[in-house]
This record gives C-alpha cells, sequence and structure tokens, in this order.
C-alpha cells in the first residue's frame, strides 16, 4: 500500500525509516530511536502535524527490541492523522524528549517514564505521575505482576 | 524543610519561601476538587505565581488489568474512565476492538450507538456546568441539570440497564435493543432538559457575578492550546474548529445535520458557551437520528463475534460451542494495531489497542482527552486569583476515572 | 470524657441517650470523600429528585472536623490511602463511616497493583452500600440503617479517644 506521506518520510529520511504500514487505514511510520525527534520536528515544521494526541509506549516482552514508543498525531491544516514509532531496547531504554516541539508531551513521557521506565533525554522535570515516591518497578511492563501492591500504609487486618 | 511526618508525601505541610511567598497546597481532597486532585500553589497574597498539579489519586491500574481480560470483558472497565459519559467510552472501545477485526455492525446498531453517545454528552456537559455552578454558589443551577440529568439517566437506565455505568455495547453489537416505548421516553427527556437547560441559562449567561469569575479567567490562546494537546470544548473555545465527529466522522454522524460551536477568547467563559451549545447540538442529533432509525437487527451476523441468540444455544450443538467458545475464549482479533478516536465530552477518546491474535488485548491504551487539560491547568490558573482555581477546575471538567485510569 | 459519664448505667444516661441519639441521627453533618464514579450517584442522591435532606442528612461539610460522618465514595488506591487516613483522624467523636459502593467495601472488580481492597483496611466502617454504583434507593436506605445503628447507641459506648 503507497501513500503520499509515508513515500515522502521513506524519500526524506531513507536511513531512518524502518517499516512503514497501513493497517485497516493507519498510516503507520516506524523509526529509529536515533532519528525520532527529527522526524518529529519534520513533521510538524514541514508537513503541519500541529497535534500530538497521544504519546505511549508498549512493552513486547520476550522480543527485542521490547519498548516501543507510540506517537498519534494530527493535522488540523489537512485533517491527517499519522502514527508514528520507534523501538527502543530494553538495555537502553531512553529517547529523545518531544517536550520542547509540543509543551503537552510533558505529561506523556512521565506517563511513559512512570509506567513502563523509559527515559526521556532532555525532558525538564521527567518525576512518577500516576504512581508514588517509593514505588518501585513501573506496573505496566509485561513482568511486573498484576496483583504486587506496595502500600504506603499498613493494612489493618 | 524539617518535616514533621515522613510518612506524608513532600510539600505536605504549609511552608513559607524566602521572598515571603506561601506554599500552598489545594487538594487532594477539597471542596472545589470534585476528583481527586492535588495543586501545590505558590502564592503572593492572592496571586498565584506557580503552580503544579499533581495526580494519580485515582489510579487503578485500568490498562494492566484490561490485558488480563478478555475483549468484552474490558466493555465493564471502559464504562468507569469517564464516568459522565460512559456510553461515549463504551462506543469508542466497541469501535476500535471492530476495526481491528475489519467488521462492520448494522445500522440500527450504529444509530442506537449515536443516540446513546449524545446522551452521555448532554450528560457530561450537564454536570460539568452544573458542578460549576455550584461551586462558584449557583447552587439552584445545580438542582436544576440534575433534574435534567436524572431524565437522561432514566432514559439511559431503561435501555442498558444502568444508571451510571451501562456496559451498553459489545464487539459487534450491543446487549440489547432499544425498549418499545424509546422514542416517546427520548421526546420527554430531551423535553425536560430543554427546558432546565433554559432556566440554568437565564439564571447564569447574564448574571453578573457569574460573568465576571468566568470572563477573562483561565484563558489560552490558540496555538498554546494546540501545543498543549487540546481537544474538545477547551481547544473549541480558543477558535479551532475541531471535533472528531465532523472531522473524521465515524458511525453514521455525516447523516445529520449539527453545528459545531467555537468560542473567541479560549477563557472559562467561552468553555461554557461551547458547552451549552453542545448540549442542544446533541439534542438535534437525538432527534435527527431517532427519525432516522432504521428497522433491523442489532447484531452482527457472525457467531464467532456475538453471542448467539438463546433458543439456539439451548437446541443446536453449533448454538452451543459458539456459545462456549466465545465465553470462555472471547473473539479474537487478528494480530495488529489500531487507533480509533471518537468526540468525547471532553475531547478526543482515543483507543490504541495491540492485538497478538488471542483472546486478550496484548496492550490497551486509552488517550485520555482530560490528561493534556489537566497538563495544562497549571498553565491557566498561573498569575490569576485563587478563587479563580474553582472557576477553571470547573471548567476543565476533570474526571479521575479517565485522567488516571 | 464528658460529664454525661458520670450517671453511669442509670435511668439519667438512657434518656440522655434517647434524646442525644434523636438529634444526632436527623442532623448528620457529612464529609463527602468523593473519588469515583460514585460520586455522580451521591450528586444524585444529593439533588431535589431523591432529595436526602429528608432524612436531615443533607449538609456537606468539607472540614474533616465539622463533619459526623465519612462518606467514603469511590475506589481509594494506595496512594490516596494516606489522606483517607488523615481525613478520619482529623474527625471529632462520634464520628461513622460509610463505604459507598462496592469499590470502597472490597476494591470491587478492581483486583491489582494500584487499588486497596476495602477501605476498611485502612478505617473502620459502620455501613456499606453494595452496588457499582449504588442507586439513590440504597444510598437512602443505608442511611436509614445508619440512623437505626446510632439510635441504639449510648453515651456510655464511645470511648473518647
Amino acid at each position: 500500500m503507497t501513500s503520499y506521506l509515508l513515500e515522502t518520510l521513506k524519500t526524506r529520511f531513507p536511513a531512518a525509516v524502518l517499516e512503514t504500514h497501513a493497517f485497516r487505514g493507519d498510516e503507520t511510520a516506524v523509526v529509529k530511536k536515533e532519528a525520532w525527534k527529527e522526524v518529529a520536528a519534520y513533521l510538524k515544521d514541514e508537513l503541519g502535524f500541529d497535534l500530538l494526541l497521544d504519546l505511549t509506549a508498549a512493552d513486547y516482552l520476550p522480543r527485542e527490541p521490547r519498548f516501543e514508543l507510540v506517537c498519534h498525531f494530527y493535522s488540523t491544516k489537512h485533517n491527517y492523522r499519522l502514527r508514528l514509532k520507534c523501538p527502543v531496547p530494553a538495555g537502553d531504554a531512553s529517547a529523545d524528549t518531544l517536550t520542547g516541539l509540543w509543551p503537552g508531551a510533558d505529561w506523556f513521557e512521565r506517563e511513559a517514564w512512570d509506567m513502563f521506565g523509559i527515559t526521556f533525554a532532555g525532558h525538564p522535570d521527567l518525576r512518577r505521575l500516576l504512581m508514588y515516591d517509593g514505588f518501585e518497578g513501573h506496573p505496566l511492563r509485561k513482568d511486573y505482576p498484576l496483583k504486587k501492591r506496595q502500600p504506603r500504609l499498613p493494612h489493618r487486618d | 524543610m524539617d518535616r514533621k511526618n515522613p510518612d506524608l508525601p513532600k510539600n505536605w505541610e504549609l511552608e513559607k519561601l524566602e521572598d515571603g511567598r506561601l506554599v500552598l497546597n489545594m487538594g487532594p481532597s477539597h471542596p472545589a476538587m470534585h476528583g481527586i486532585v492535588r495543586i501545590l500553589l505558590t502564592v503572593d497574597g492572592e496571586r498565584v505565581t506557580d503552580a503544579d498539579a499533581e495526580i494519580g489519586y485515582l489510579h487503578r491500574g485500568f490498562e494492566k488489568t484490561c490485558e488480563n481480560v478478555t475483549w468484552n470483558q474490558c466493555v465493564p472497565y471502559t464504562d468507569r474512565l469517564n464516568y459522565v459519559s460512559p456510553f461515549i467510552n463504551n462506543v469508542g472501545f466497541a469501535l476500535a476492538v471492530e476495526k481491528l477485526m475489519g467488521i462492520e455492525t448494522p445500522a440500527r446498531c450504529q444509530y442506537i450507538r449515536v443516540i446513546m453517545s449524545e446522551i452521555s454528552r448532554i450528560t457530561d456537559h450537564l454536570t460539568c456546568l452544573g458542578a460549576n455552578a455550584m461551586e462558584l454558589s449557583a447552587f439552584t443551577v445545580y438542582f436544576y441539570l440534575i433534574n435534567a440529568r436524572e431524565a437522561l439517566y432514566r432514559l439511559g437506565d431503561s435501555a442498558a440497564g444502568g444508571r451510571v455505568t451501562p456496559a451498553y455495547t459489545r464487539v459487534g453489537g450491543l446487549t440489547r435493543d432499544l425498549p418499545p416505548d424509546f422514542k416517546r421516553d427520548a421526546a420527554e427527556a430531551l423535553a425536560s432538559v430543554r427546558r432546565n437547560v433554559a432556566d440554568a441559562e437565564k439564571m447564569l449567561t447574564r448574571n453578573r457575578i457569574f460573568h465576571d469569575r468566568l470572563r477573562g479567567t483561565g484563558a489560552i490562546s490558540k496555538e498554546e492550546a494546540l501545543g498543549m494537546s487540546f481537544t474538545g470544548p477547551a481547544l473549541r473555545s480558543t477558535g479551532v474548529p475541531l471535533d472528531v465527529r465532523k472531522a473524521t466522522p465515524y458511525l453514521v454522524y455525516d447523516r445529520f445535520d449539527f453545528d459545531i460551536p467555537v468560542g473567541s477568547n479560549g477563557d472559562n467563559y467561552d468553555r461554557y458557551l461551547v458547552r451549552l451549545e453542545e448540549i442542544r447540538q446533541s439534542a438535534r442529533i437525538i432527534e435527527q437520528a431517532l427519525a432516522q432509525l432504521p428497522d433491523g437487527p442489532v447484531n452482527h451476523p457472525a457467531y464467532d463475534v456475538i453471542l448467539p441468540p438463546k433458543p439456539e444455544v439451548y437446541n443446536s450443538i453449533e448454538g452451543l460451542m459458539a456459545h462456549f467458545k466465545l465465553t470462555f475464549e472471547g473473539v479474537k482479533p487478528p494480530a495488529g494495531e489500531v487507533y480509533q478516536a471518537v468526540e468525547g465530552g471532553n475531547g478526543e477518546v482515543g483507543f490504541y489497542l495491540v492485538s497478538d491474535g488471542s483472546g486478550r488485548p496484548w496492550r490497551l491504551r486509552l488517550r485520555p482527552p482530560c490528561f493534556p487539560l489537566t497538563a495544562g491547568l497549571p498553565k491557566l490558573i498561573k498569575g490569576g486569583y485563587i478563587a479563580d482555581i474553582v472557576a477553571t477546575f470547573g471548567q476543565i471538567n476533570m474526571i479521575g476515572g479517565e485522567l488516571e485510569r | 470524657m464528658g460529664l454525661e459519664t458520670l450517671f453511669g448505667h442509670s435511668y439519667l444516661t438512657t434518656r440522655l441517650d434517647e434524646a442525644v441519639n434523636w438529634a444526632r441521627k436527623y442532623s448528620f453533618f457529612n464529609y463527602p470523600f468523593v473519588t469515583a464514579c460514585c460520586g455522580m450517584e451521591f450528586m444524585s442522591t444529593f439533588a431535589s429528585t431523591y432529595d436526602i435532606s429528608r432524612f436531615g442528612a443533607e449538609y456537606p461539610r468539607f472540614s474533616p472536623r465539622q463533619a459526623d460522618v465519612l462518606f467514603v465514595v469511590g475506589t481509594v488506591n494506595e496512594k490516596l490511602a494516606p489522606v483517607l487516613k488523615r481525613v478520619y483522624d482529623q474527625m471529632c467523636e462520634p464520628k461513622w463511616v460509610v463505604s459507598f459502593g462496592v469499590c470502597a467495601t472490597s476494591g470491587g472488580f478492581y483486583d491489582n497493583y494500584a487499588t486497596v481492597q476495602g477501605v476498611d483496611r485502612i478505617i473502620p466502617v459502620d455501613i456499606y452500600i453494595p452496588g457499582c454504583p449504588p442507586r439513590p434507593e440504597a444510598v437512602l436506605d443505608a442511611l436509614i440503617k445508619l440512623q437505626e445503628k446510632v439510635s441504639k447507641e449510648s453515651v456510655l459506648d464511645r470511648k473518647y479517644r
């Protein structure tokens, strides 16, 4: 399946784009981690994707690279959507921050750090967002047990 | 600072800075914080000079839990995301799984989903405006709007069997068809909504106190709102006419005639006006959908998607096996990933699903619309008065269930 | 600690109980500790259709020091548990706790790393309301049950800590 947008990306970043697909109509580009920020900046400045809808991660445990960062963009000018992904290996679970391009990425990246333990280089304030200080581990990782609780207060009974 | 109780989080106690400013806690349990969020304020007299929001007090592990249940068992969990507009989450999730499977539901089902989504949108806006008015001490309005909401809760109850948490959709259909008197009841409920909203509007829109407290507070520009990933009424109040129902129509929204209200100042008053108008537009959509509502089945015909009817389960081995397999293993979408967006009460509700081909989601991610709004809250309240926080927080319409999941 | 305990188990005490309990049970000041979905039904119960003021409990006090009844409305997670404990500790005796909805009662269908499996692991609870969320009728029923419970108490029962 060919799409003008994905072809443009492939021509512009021949070395960085690892794969493109459009499963069920969702156009997706997978890029190398090193080019993550560069491609995002190109999307914003040249292609008009002004709205960062969502930034999250996924854990594919036995696979290597283990994590994947997933971003959904929307262009209000062209009424167009794009998904951008980048694989993140477990040994070096970090990526460049997008907060310089979209300030709204701040909390999304904090959540990704909290839930998956992926750090973002250059993030202004990378703290836990949903869990509390003293919580060990990252709950959305596949190897975190579903019912492993870390209470802050001793429970009665 | 010397902390008196080491068990408590940092900055729990009132703190005085070197330059005379105070660090003040607002929340987590605070009368104006419907929902639980903690705002750390640095105040200079009555002025807020710095702010930071802390969330997570209602984190219930939605995404992790859903990875451990079948696709249809996720539906009740989606109710409790944005519990003010549960049908929209139900519909968004069902649409996402159907997109993943590449199936489409019958026309009647799509119309019913539209009707239910719009009912939810109205209840969402009624609750937001009612609570906001109450916090700004217009208590009567709260009663008017909650009465209107009550009429809609009864309507939803008659169709889905639940007032707040209906779990109405299934992958490939609905739990049941509409009850026989639904059209008449809906007309009555909408009349009640219109009457109560008109009453509330008379008391609020040109009310000097309400006007003074909302106009100009919590303002944000168009560019900043886009940069902060705002969607929904908060973005539309700045003048960006982005609504998923118009931009990328799902279900049968392209068959209805409705308007997208936009504001121009991006402040609390514009958000209020946008919400008020959206209630009317949603009522219009419901009326059109009820008039066009086709007859026919509500469920997808294939028995590997939807449970077979009971007579077939009891009387034929194929029906029994289909029922058994679907109950124990669940629907099995092919491996892949999709993102499906619907327009929720607060903005774009997006479901990002990853399937590995088994009966359970590998990854289920909700794009919560009030997450960026709450992230932008410090920006909105900085520079204003402490009292403006109440107005701004009410118009942000933070819903804990969806914010923290 | 009050003077009322001086009478011991006597005629005066039972008369005093009746008067005090009558006053207490029809004038609950409640503290709504609203966290989640149940808050929607809590709002409905307080609005005009169901009208909790018929039972004298319509007045929410958002200061724990002025409240008698703590309504724990919705899911409590591990992060919130110290907050709830602190609110409870700040309330003056006599105080009662209503666990509103199944999440507050037992954790409900949230059984994972984040949630507390019932607020009775944090604070003592007097009345549990089942339902996810409970309908307003169930809330009113629980309120009547709480009134019955209060009417059976004696001023000698409470240990004023």
